[in-house]
Protein backbone atom coordinates (compact mmCIF):
# COMPACT_ATOMS: atom_id res chain seq x y z
CA UNK A 1 0.00 0.00 0.00
CA UNK A 2 0.67 3.53 -1.09
CA UNK A 3 -0.31 7.05 -0.05
CA UNK A 4 -2.31 7.93 -3.06
CA UNK A 5 -0.27 10.60 -5.24
CA UNK A 6 -3.03 11.82 -7.34
CA UNK A 7 -5.89 12.02 -4.30
CA UNK A 8 -3.38 13.38 -2.39
CA UNK A 9 -3.10 16.00 -5.03
CA UNK A 10 -7.06 16.21 -5.52
CA UNK A 11 -7.36 16.97 -1.74
CA UNK A 12 -4.36 19.94 -1.73
CA UNK A 13 -6.19 21.79 -4.55
CA UNK A 14 -9.75 21.52 -2.90
CA UNK A 15 -8.55 23.18 -0.31
CA UNK A 16 -6.90 25.99 -2.19
CA UNK A 17 -10.49 25.48 -4.22
CA UNK A 18 -12.32 26.56 -0.47
CA UNK A 19 -9.91 29.51 -0.40
CA UNK A 20 -7.70 28.26 2.62
CA UNK A 21 -4.58 29.75 2.77
CA UNK A 22 -3.31 28.70 5.51
CA UNK A 23 -2.53 25.43 7.36
CA UNK A 24 -1.18 24.04 10.17
CA UNK A 25 0.09 20.46 10.41
CA UNK A 26 1.92 17.49 11.98
CA UNK A 27 3.19 15.46 9.17
CA UNK A 28 2.49 11.82 9.39
CA UNK A 29 2.19 9.77 6.02
CA UNK A 30 -1.10 10.10 4.70
CA UNK A 31 -0.50 13.70 4.71
CA UNK A 32 2.77 13.87 3.64
CA UNK A 33 2.51 14.55 0.01
CA UNK A 34 -0.21 16.96 0.88
CA UNK A 35 2.34 18.33 3.19
CA UNK A 36 5.05 18.51 0.44
CA UNK A 37 2.46 20.62 -1.89
CA UNK A 38 1.74 23.04 1.01
CA UNK A 39 5.42 23.53 1.71
CA UNK A 40 6.29 24.26 -2.34
CA UNK A 41 3.53 26.28 -2.97
CA UNK A 42 3.87 30.20 -2.10
CA UNK A 43 0.23 31.02 -1.90
CA UNK A 44 -0.29 28.83 1.27
CA UNK A 45 1.37 29.96 5.10
CA UNK A 46 2.44 26.55 6.73
CA UNK A 47 2.67 26.08 9.97
CA UNK A 48 4.30 22.72 11.48
CA UNK A 49 3.56 21.93 15.04
CA UNK A 50 5.70 19.85 17.38
CA UNK A 51 2.20 18.63 19.03
CA UNK A 52 -1.45 18.79 17.52
CA UNK A 53 -2.68 20.93 20.23
CA UNK A 54 -0.66 23.83 19.24
CA UNK A 55 -2.29 23.74 16.17
CA UNK A 56 -6.04 24.50 18.16
CA UNK A 57 -3.78 27.91 19.44
CA UNK A 58 -2.08 28.80 15.86
CA UNK A 59 -5.94 28.12 14.45
CA UNK A 60 -7.23 30.25 16.67
CA UNK A 61 -4.38 33.29 15.94
CA UNK A 62 -5.31 32.88 11.92
CA UNK A 63 -8.99 33.30 12.98
CA UNK A 64 -9.02 36.60 14.70
CA UNK A 65 -6.32 37.64 12.34
CA UNK A 66 -8.93 37.00 9.10
CA UNK A 67 -6.70 34.28 7.11
CA UNK A 68 -8.70 31.23 6.09
CA UNK A 69 -7.08 28.39 8.22
CA UNK A 70 -7.17 24.36 7.88
CA UNK A 71 -5.97 22.11 10.32
CA UNK A 72 -4.22 18.35 9.07
CA UNK A 73 -3.40 15.87 11.84
CA UNK A 74 -3.69 12.46 12.53
CA UNK A 75 -6.15 10.94 14.84
CA UNK A 76 -3.97 10.47 17.41
CA UNK A 77 -2.88 14.10 16.90
CA UNK A 78 -6.40 14.98 17.51
CA UNK A 79 -6.81 13.04 20.36
CA UNK A 80 -3.88 15.08 22.13
CA UNK A 81 -5.02 18.08 21.03
CA UNK A 82 -8.40 17.67 22.78
CA UNK A 83 -8.22 20.14 25.56
CA UNK A 84 -7.27 23.07 23.49
CA UNK A 85 -10.64 22.33 21.26
CA UNK A 86 -13.12 22.03 24.10
CA UNK A 87 -11.20 24.74 26.16
CA UNK A 88 -10.16 27.18 23.94
CA UNK A 89 -12.18 26.61 20.13
CA UNK A 90 -15.45 25.13 21.54
CA UNK A 91 -15.40 27.56 24.91
CA UNK A 92 -14.75 30.57 22.61
CA UNK A 93 -16.86 29.86 19.48
CA UNK A 94 -13.95 29.87 17.30
CA UNK A 95 -14.43 27.72 14.02
CA UNK A 96 -11.60 24.91 13.43
CA UNK A 97 -11.96 22.99 9.88
CA UNK A 98 -10.02 19.78 11.00
CA UNK A 99 -8.62 17.11 8.07
CA UNK A 100 -7.74 14.03 10.33
CA UNK A 101 -6.63 10.95 9.00
CA UNK A 102 -8.20 8.01 9.91
CA UNK A 103 -6.19 5.29 10.59
CA UNK A 104 -6.64 2.30 12.91
CA UNK A 105 -9.98 1.58 10.53
CA UNK A 106 -11.17 -0.49 8.04
CA UNK A 107 -8.37 -2.35 6.34
CA UNK A 108 -5.86 -1.55 9.33
CA UNK A 109 -2.58 -3.48 9.18
CA UNK A 110 -0.99 -2.25 12.00
CA UNK A 111 -2.19 -3.16 15.48
CA UNK A 112 -0.89 -0.12 17.45
CA UNK A 113 -3.34 2.03 15.04
CA UNK A 114 -6.32 0.10 16.19
CA UNK A 115 -7.29 1.82 19.33
CA UNK A 116 -7.44 4.81 18.28
CA UNK A 117 -9.57 4.00 14.66
CA UNK A 118 -11.91 2.28 16.14
CA UNK A 119 -12.74 5.47 19.19
CA UNK A 120 -12.36 8.06 16.92
CA UNK A 121 -16.20 8.37 15.58
CA UNK A 122 -17.31 8.00 19.67
CA UNK A 123 -15.05 10.90 20.68
CA UNK A 124 -15.72 13.06 18.11
CA UNK A 125 -19.83 12.04 19.01
CA UNK A 126 -19.00 13.37 22.66
CA UNK A 127 -17.37 16.47 21.95
CA UNK A 128 -20.08 17.42 20.01
CA UNK A 129 -17.92 17.60 16.82
CA UNK A 130 -19.91 17.33 12.95
CA UNK A 131 -18.13 15.07 11.11
CA UNK A 132 -17.79 13.54 7.33
CA UNK A 133 -16.02 10.94 6.27
CA UNK A 134 -14.51 11.51 2.65
CA UNK A 135 -13.85 8.13 0.15
CA UNK A 136 -14.33 9.25 -3.09
CA UNK A 137 -11.81 11.73 -4.56
CA UNK A 138 -14.77 13.14 -6.95
CA UNK A 139 -16.19 14.40 -3.76
CA UNK A 140 -13.49 15.15 -1.62
CA UNK A 141 -13.35 18.95 -2.99
CA UNK A 142 -16.37 19.32 -2.17
CA UNK A 143 -16.31 18.04 1.35
CA UNK A 144 -13.78 20.62 2.17
CA UNK A 145 -15.46 23.37 1.14
CA UNK A 146 -18.41 22.41 3.08
CA UNK A 147 -16.43 21.32 6.23
CA UNK A 148 -15.09 25.33 5.63
CA UNK A 149 -18.50 26.97 5.09
CA UNK A 150 -20.08 24.86 8.22
CA UNK A 151 -16.86 25.48 10.54
CA UNK A 152 -17.50 29.46 9.57
CA UNK A 153 -21.42 29.99 9.98
CA UNK A 154 -21.10 27.32 13.58
CA UNK A 155 -18.33 28.95 15.02
CA UNK A 156 -17.67 25.05 15.99
CA UNK A 157 -14.71 22.64 14.95
CA UNK A 158 -16.17 20.23 12.44
CA UNK A 159 -13.47 16.96 11.22
CA UNK A 160 -13.33 15.47 8.05
CA UNK A 161 -12.26 12.17 8.19
CA UNK A 162 -9.67 11.32 5.45
CA UNK A 163 -10.02 7.39 5.37
CA UNK A 164 -7.96 4.87 3.58
CA UNK A 165 -9.70 4.38 0.40
CA UNK A 166 -8.31 7.48 0.18
CA UNK A 167 -5.60 7.64 0.88
CA UNK A 168 -4.24 5.05 0.18
CA UNK A 169 -3.90 3.31 -4.19
CA UNK B 1 8.82 41.24 42.05
CA UNK B 2 5.40 41.03 41.57
CA UNK B 3 3.59 40.60 38.61
CA UNK B 4 1.13 42.81 38.65
CA UNK B 5 3.95 45.81 38.90
CA UNK B 6 5.53 44.29 35.69
CA UNK B 7 2.13 44.28 33.67
CA UNK B 8 1.33 47.84 34.98
CA UNK B 9 5.06 48.78 33.36
CA UNK B 10 3.66 47.66 30.43
CA UNK B 11 0.26 48.88 29.90
CA UNK B 12 1.04 51.79 28.34
CA UNK B 13 2.63 50.44 26.06
CA UNK B 14 -0.31 47.86 25.08
CA UNK B 15 -2.96 49.96 23.96
CA UNK B 16 -2.08 49.34 19.96
CA UNK B 17 -0.55 45.80 20.33
CA UNK B 18 -2.19 42.26 20.71
CA UNK B 19 -2.47 41.20 24.06
CA UNK B 20 -3.00 37.25 24.67
CA UNK B 21 -2.88 36.48 28.78
CA UNK B 22 -3.03 32.99 30.19
CA UNK B 23 -6.04 32.47 32.76
CA UNK B 24 -6.71 33.83 36.21
CA UNK B 25 -4.48 36.14 38.07
CA UNK B 26 -2.55 37.30 34.83
CA UNK B 27 -5.46 37.95 32.74
CA UNK B 28 -7.57 39.77 36.02
CA UNK B 29 -4.24 41.29 36.86
CA UNK B 30 -4.29 42.92 33.29
CA UNK B 31 -7.83 43.61 33.46
CA UNK B 32 -7.80 45.61 36.90
CA UNK B 33 -5.75 48.34 34.92
CA UNK B 34 -8.55 48.62 32.55
CA UNK B 35 -9.87 46.42 29.29
CA UNK B 36 -8.90 47.17 26.02
CA UNK B 37 -10.77 45.15 22.90
CA UNK B 38 -7.56 44.26 22.00
CA UNK B 39 -6.46 42.20 24.88
CA UNK B 40 -7.67 38.99 24.58
CA UNK B 41 -7.42 36.39 27.76
CA UNK B 42 -7.45 32.53 27.60
CA UNK B 43 -9.30 31.75 30.74
CA UNK B 44 -8.57 27.57 30.04
CA UNK B 45 -6.91 25.50 27.60
CA UNK B 46 -3.82 26.09 29.80
CA UNK B 47 -0.31 26.28 27.29
CA UNK B 48 -2.09 27.47 24.32
CA UNK B 49 -1.75 31.17 24.68
CA UNK B 50 1.79 31.58 23.35
CA UNK B 51 0.44 29.52 20.22
CA UNK B 52 -2.42 32.05 19.64
CA UNK B 53 0.26 34.72 20.12
CA UNK B 54 2.46 32.77 17.55
CA UNK B 55 -0.67 32.76 14.84
CA UNK B 56 -1.51 35.95 15.26
CA UNK B 57 2.08 37.35 14.76
CA UNK B 58 2.23 34.98 11.61
CA UNK B 59 -0.65 36.16 10.09
CA UNK B 60 -0.97 39.89 10.80
CA UNK B 61 2.80 40.73 10.32
CA UNK B 62 2.45 44.36 10.70
CA UNK B 63 0.65 43.81 14.68
CA UNK B 64 2.15 43.53 17.43
CA UNK B 65 2.02 40.82 19.07
CA UNK B 66 2.24 40.61 23.29
CA UNK B 67 1.95 37.16 24.94
CA UNK B 68 1.89 36.88 28.96
CA UNK B 69 2.41 33.67 29.47
CA UNK B 70 3.01 31.55 32.80
CA UNK B 71 5.34 28.51 34.19
CA UNK B 72 2.53 26.84 34.87
CA UNK B 73 1.16 26.82 31.58
CA UNK B 74 4.30 27.50 29.40
CA UNK B 75 5.47 23.89 31.35
CA UNK B 76 2.33 22.38 29.07
CA UNK B 77 3.10 23.01 26.00
CA UNK B 78 6.97 23.18 25.60
CA UNK B 79 6.74 22.15 22.13
CA UNK B 80 5.87 25.86 21.59
CA UNK B 81 9.04 27.38 22.30
CA UNK B 82 10.67 24.89 19.69
CA UNK B 83 7.67 26.16 16.84
CA UNK B 84 8.49 29.59 17.82
CA UNK B 85 12.23 29.27 17.30
CA UNK B 86 11.32 27.36 14.09
CA UNK B 87 9.41 30.62 12.31
CA UNK B 88 10.94 33.61 14.52
CA UNK B 89 7.98 35.88 14.10
CA UNK B 90 9.87 39.60 14.48
CA UNK B 91 6.48 40.95 15.99
CA UNK B 92 6.24 38.72 18.69
CA UNK B 93 7.33 39.32 22.53
CA UNK B 94 6.37 36.23 24.50
CA UNK B 95 6.52 37.31 28.24
CA UNK B 96 6.53 34.06 30.91
CA UNK B 97 6.29 35.12 34.37
CA UNK B 98 7.52 32.29 36.35
CA UNK B 99 6.19 32.20 39.92
CA UNK B 100 6.82 28.65 40.86
CA UNK B 101 3.30 28.13 41.34
CA UNK B 102 -0.02 26.77 40.28
CA UNK B 103 -1.28 29.99 41.69
CA UNK B 104 -4.41 30.67 39.85
CA UNK B 105 -5.49 26.77 40.01
CA UNK B 106 -5.14 26.00 43.31
CA UNK B 107 -1.77 27.58 44.87
CA UNK B 108 0.57 24.51 44.47
CA UNK B 109 3.90 24.52 43.65
CA UNK B 110 5.00 23.81 40.15
CA UNK B 111 7.63 22.32 38.84
CA UNK B 112 9.54 25.17 38.42
CA UNK B 113 9.76 25.36 42.00
CA UNK B 114 12.17 22.69 42.65
CA UNK B 115 14.56 25.36 41.58
CA UNK B 116 16.03 23.19 38.81
CA UNK B 117 14.61 24.09 35.90
CA UNK B 118 15.40 27.27 33.96
CA UNK B 119 12.44 28.48 31.46
CA UNK B 120 14.99 30.31 29.81
CA UNK B 121 17.38 27.92 29.12
CA UNK B 122 15.26 25.84 27.93
CA UNK B 123 13.81 28.79 25.42
CA UNK B 124 17.67 29.24 24.17
CA UNK B 125 17.89 25.55 23.81
CA UNK B 126 15.18 25.63 21.64
CA UNK B 127 17.03 28.06 19.30
CA UNK B 128 15.45 31.54 20.36
CA UNK B 129 18.22 33.89 20.21
CA UNK B 130 16.76 37.08 22.12
CA UNK B 131 15.52 35.65 25.73
CA UNK B 132 15.69 37.82 28.46
CA UNK B 133 16.28 37.04 32.60
CA UNK B 134 14.56 39.21 35.12
CA UNK B 135 14.42 38.88 38.64
CA UNK B 136 13.88 42.86 39.40
CA UNK B 137 11.61 45.50 37.93
CA UNK B 138 14.10 47.57 36.88
CA UNK B 139 15.81 44.16 34.59
CA UNK B 140 11.83 43.68 33.68
CA UNK B 141 11.79 47.37 32.42
CA UNK B 142 14.87 47.00 30.37
CA UNK B 143 14.23 43.66 29.03
CA UNK B 144 10.85 44.97 28.03
CA UNK B 145 12.14 47.93 25.72
CA UNK B 146 15.14 46.22 24.43
CA UNK B 147 12.15 43.80 23.47
CA UNK B 148 9.88 46.48 21.99
CA UNK B 149 13.14 48.02 20.28
CA UNK B 150 14.50 44.86 18.62
CA UNK B 151 13.07 43.64 15.13
CA UNK B 152 12.89 40.23 16.26
CA UNK B 153 10.67 37.43 18.52
CA UNK B 154 11.78 38.28 22.24
CA UNK B 155 11.57 35.85 25.20
CA UNK B 156 11.70 36.96 28.54
CA UNK B 157 11.27 34.91 31.55
CA UNK B 158 10.41 37.09 34.71
CA UNK B 159 11.05 35.27 38.11
CA UNK B 160 7.97 36.96 40.51
CA UNK B 161 6.23 36.03 43.77
CA UNK B 162 2.91 33.59 43.83
CA UNK B 163 0.66 36.37 44.41
CA UNK B 164 -2.33 37.06 42.95
CA UNK B 165 -5.50 39.98 43.44
CA UNK B 166 -7.52 39.67 45.52
CA UNK B 167 -10.42 39.44 43.99
CA UNK B 168 -11.68 37.48 40.39
CA UNK B 169 -14.37 39.06 38.15
CA UNK B 170 -14.52 40.44 35.10
CA UNK B 171 -17.63 41.93 33.04
CA UNK B 172 -16.99 40.23 30.02
CA UNK B 173 -18.02 37.17 28.71
CA UNK B 174 -15.48 34.40 27.08
CA UNK B 175 -17.07 34.70 23.17
CA UNK B 176 -17.66 38.02 24.01
CA UNK B 177 -14.43 38.61 24.21
CA UNK B 178 -13.26 36.77 21.19
CA UNK B 179 -15.70 38.55 18.86
CA UNK B 180 -14.49 41.86 20.34
CA UNK B 181 -11.14 40.85 19.65
CA UNK B 182 -11.84 39.90 16.36
CA UNK B 183 -13.38 42.75 15.45
CA UNK B 184 -11.15 44.92 16.58
CA UNK B 185 -8.31 43.34 14.35
CA UNK B 186 -10.81 43.33 11.73
CA UNK B 187 -11.44 47.34 11.85
CA UNK B 188 -7.83 48.23 11.90
CA UNK B 189 -7.53 46.12 9.01
CA UNK B 190 -9.66 48.16 7.29
CA UNK B 191 -8.61 51.79 8.57
CA UNK B 192 -5.05 50.46 7.10
CA UNK B 193 -6.56 50.01 4.09
CA UNK B 194 -8.34 53.24 4.04
CA UNK B 195 -5.17 54.87 5.10
CA UNK B 196 -3.04 52.89 2.28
Amino acid sequence: MTVSYENSKIIFDGIKAAGIRSLSALPETWLGLLLQRAEDDSEIQLVQVAKEEEAIGIAAGAYFAGTPHALLMQNHGFFGAINGIVSLAELYHIPLCMLIALRGHWGEPYPWHTRGGIVTEGVLRALGIPFEYARDPAKVAKQIREAWTFSQSSLSPVALLLTRDLMED
Amino acid sequence: MERAGCIEMMYPELEDKLVVTIMGACAQELYNLGHRENFFYLQHAMGLASSIGLGLAMHLPRERVIVLDGDGSALMNLGTFVTLARYRPKNLIHVVFDNGSLLSTGGFDSQTATGLTDLAAIARGAGIEAVASASTTTEFGEAFVEALERDDLSVIVAKVAAVGPEHYGMDLQLPENAFRFKRWILERQRSAERAS
